[in-house]
């Protein structure tokens, strides 16, 4: 899993590797002693089988161990979780629909809006034996025609939706996934705090073209994102223009 | 007179010959071998489905199947191994083994079990024949998503009579399994005293009756969407998608412990015999269970915590979902503690108990990690989540199956199986389960989505290795074939088989003739002879 470029990417990251750890400690612990059995306690050692079948204290031990490690791993995955809901406040916001297989991107404050679907050297290599060694295309299946571009260090507010079936508007960078549903719509926010280009893919099964429909974020400067949002207004929107 | 009335009783009752012994048969252990032999039909199917998926997904670019087909396998992969392959078995073990285990004569209710069985090729060879229809199968994967779903083609009134009617079977065989567990028990055999393979199935017949009847109402509702006019998951009339994943997942839950708390039952019958020693925390043991089956209904939205849910929804979820760990730590705890300071065996069945409590152990600790909503959300519909369910559901499940019918296969036939072949199967299929399933720990983290037909080329390597492995997992299923077809062969076994096992189905002859239990036996004289 990346580390990924904002502040809630790291946090996930690290209950990501805290519950990693604490699983490594707990496996070595079981199956330390099981190996030791497996190796010590068999028949062809000559051991005697014992005869003992329950032991109120060991479970009221390993009862409780449990619970306690529990609680340790509660807590901070609990307050990341308060974090990545509180979608207040945003800096920009923008609708995100999902359509069998391409994304809509509508910028609210900027008369800015695209559609976002994958690019033609990837269309070119897909179709089965096209001929084009998928290794020969630059981010195969991960490149789009046009990114969604934002500034960095703004807090973004995505509101997610879709027109026809459940998609899902996955960047692991970002640590970002939500479900694009019809007839709801889902709020994340992200503050990206590095520039780059992120890539993400749709990640809930909606039909045959489900692989082909990336997610590509471009974090700029904030300077560069006013350019970029000023030539996009002059342009005028490409809804039509896209189809 | 008493004993001309049995013989002839016997004599009246013996199978019928031919195709009409399989037809007609009330016999539990005759419908017990036709749901065993069915499941792993089942699972030769769907496993040729995966080998499908998998050579696909060997190199990036498509070279075999189109989308639209890649789609329909995945889909047609889980239903057959979940409804298909991993359910009956659990069923033909139960038919053949509890009334065996309890001192029935029969299961309750035999005509019903004839008829739970028989509508199960029904409803696989009608899920089935949906490959052929216009619009090929069913290809939104086997949660069945709407509005995805609704864009089936002809397949779509197909797919939903066919999971109604494995509805259908499967309620009728948990009625059976409960109804004879709890009227037909040797008369010291009191509950606590049960076996556990009979505890667990106890519990996950009542699971069954409660969850099945909910994936009944939801496809139910689907198929008056599609055809009637309705609109409870259509947003455009008023209704609400994300309510068929709450209702399908709170059958679907429930669901994942129906197939793996029979497994639970299964090694702890086999890690005591070949320990020599009793299984530690018996009644902590269905406590546990009982637990899991609990909690199981009110962890369902784990499943959803990328849908959209309020914040107090996804904290109760993520906290009563991390609750499993304890229950699930306890069983895990008492096999250890049941091979401590025992003296271990290594036959068949006894390596693939231990290779569950292993491997299942590692589907567990992903699970954990799954458990945890804000990673989850990165993990969520990543290969990631496929790697844990297969962890869970292959060398968990499927491997509890394969030492099971290892373990009672000499009960059945009356000889003893290869025990060369068998530790070829184990160790074949240990190798390459982890080969397959390992890799995709790794790919899911890296970003691979599931449910994809082609992938960018980072993911090349993993999925290169977990192809292979696959392959290899296949073909070594080959070697369990063998086994079978071999399993009359070999030398005779004695009535108990194993050096030490205990429960009543030892005190049988092996083979175990067609009627056990005419009269209920005494537990306690049964107990004693094995001191």
């Amino acid at each position: 899993m990346p580390r990924g470029v904002t502040e809630l990417s790291a946090e996930t990251y690290d209950l990501h590797m805290m519950v990693f750890w604490w699983c490594v400690a707990i496996g070595i612990v079981v199956f330390g002693v099981m190996i030791i059995s497996l190796f010590k306690h068999r028949k062809s050692k000559g051991v005697e089988p014992a005869n003992f079948s329950h032991s109120t204290t060991a479970e009221v031990i390993w009862t409780a161990i449990p619970v306690v490690i529990l609680l340790l791993m509660s807590v901070p995955a609990a307050e990341t979780m308060i974090r990545l809901e509180d979608s207040r406040d945003p800096d920009i916001s923008i609708v995100v629909t999902a359509f069998q297989w391409k994304w809509h991107y509508k910028y609210q404050d900027e008369n800015v809006e695209f559609y976002s679907s994958l690019d033609r050297a990837s269309i070119d290599a897909r179709p089965k034996n096209s001929g084009i060694d998928p290794f020969s295309v630059d981010n195969f299946l991960l490149e789009v025609d046009r990114p969604l571009v934002v500034p960095k260090g703004a807090k973004v507010r995505l509101l997610i939706t879709s027109n026809d079936v459940v998609h899902s508007w996955w960047v692991p960078d970002l640590a970002i996934k939500k479900d694009a549903i019809p007839g709801i719509i889902n709020e994340v926010w992200f503050r990206a705090e590095e520039a780059g280009t992120f890539r993400g893919q749709c990640t809930e099964l909606c039909g045959k073209d489900h692989g082909y429909m990336p997610v590509v974020v471009e974090v700029v400067e904030p300077d560069a994102y006013l350019a970029w949002a000023a030539t996009q207004r002059e342009s005028g929107p490409r809804v039509a223009a896209r189809q | 007179m008493t004993t001309a009335v049995a013989d002839a009783h016997d004599e009246h009752h013996g199978p019928q010959k031919g195709i009409r012994r399989w037809l007609f048969t009330t016999n539990h252990k005759d419908i017990g071998t036709m749901y065993l032999v069915f499941s792993l039909i089942m699972f030769f199917i769907g496993g040729s489905m995966a080998l499908v998926i998998r050579t696909e997904l060997l190199s990036p670019g498509l070279q075999f199947v189109h989308p639209e087909f890649f789609n329909s396998m995945t889909t047609m992969h889980a239903l057959i191994m979940v409804f298909g392959a991993v359910m009956p078995a659990f069923v033909g073990l139960a038919n053949w083994m509890i009334p065996m285990m309890i001192g029935a004569p029969d299961m309750a209710l035999p005509r019903m079990n004839n008829w739970s069985f028989w509508i199960l090729p029904v409803a696989f060879g009608i899920l089935l024949s949906t490959l052929l229809m216009d619009g090929g199968g069913p290809a939104s994967g086997w949660t069945m998503y709407p509005p995805l779903v609704l864009q089936t083609g002809d397949a779509f009134p197909f797919l939903i009579f066919s999971v109604h009617l494995m509805g259908i079977s499967s309620i009728m065989g948990a009625i059976n399994i409960i109804v004879t567990i709890l009227n037909m028990r040797a008369p010291d055999m009191w509950l606590l005293k049960m076996p556990m393979f009979v505890w667990t199935w106890l519990i996950t017949a009542y699971l069954l009756i409660a969850v099945m009847p909910v994936l009944a109402g939801a496809v139910t509702m689907l198929l008056t969407d599609q055809f009637f006019g309705t609109s409870f998951f259509l947003a455009a009339g008023g209704g609400d998608p994300v309510m068929f994943q709450h209702i399908f997942w709170f059958f679907g839950h429930p669901e994942v412990y129906i197939m793996i708390l029979p497994a639970f039952g299964v090694v702890s019958e086999i890690i005591p015999t070949f320990s020599r020693k009793p299984l530690f925390g018996h009644d902590s043991m269905v406590y546990a269970a009982s637990c899991i089956a609990f909690l199981s209904f009110i962890v369902w939205a784990h499943h959803m915590f990328t849908v959209g849910m309020p914040l107090s929804g996804q904290l109760f979820f993520m906290f009563a979902t991390m609750l499993i760990a304890v229950p699930t730590g306890v069983k895990v705890f008492n096999w250890v503690a049941t091979m401590w300071r025992g003296a271990m065996t290594f036959e068949t069945p006894m390596l693939f108990s231990l290779a569950f409590v292993f491997l299942f152990t590692i589907g567990g600790f992903s699970g954990l990690m799954l458990a945890i909503a804000p990673a989850d959300i990165q993990y969520h519909d990543t290969y990631f989540v496929v790697a844990h369910f297969h962890y869970v559901l292959v060398p968990g499940s499927i491997f509890a199956i394969m030492a099971a019918v290892y373990y009672w296969l000499p009960k059945w036939t009356g000889h003893m199986y290869s025990e060369k072949l068998g530790k070829l199967h184990f160790w074949l299929s240990t190798i390459f389960v982890n080969v397959t399933f390992f890799p995709m720990h790794f790919l899911g983290l890296a970003g691979m989505p599931r449910r994809i037909p082609d992938y960018s080329t980072q993911f090349a390597n993993f999925n290169e290795i977990a192809s292979i492995g696959a392959i290899g997992f296949g073909l070594s299923q080959l070697v369990f074939v063998l086994v079978i077809l071999t399993a009359w062969r070999g030398e005779k076994a004695t009535d108990r088989v194993w050096e030490a096992p205990r429960g009543l189905e030892w005190t049988v002859p092996s083979p175990a003739p067609y009627h056990t239990f005419d009269t209920p036996p005494k537990v306690r004289v049964a107990q004693e002879s094995f001191e």
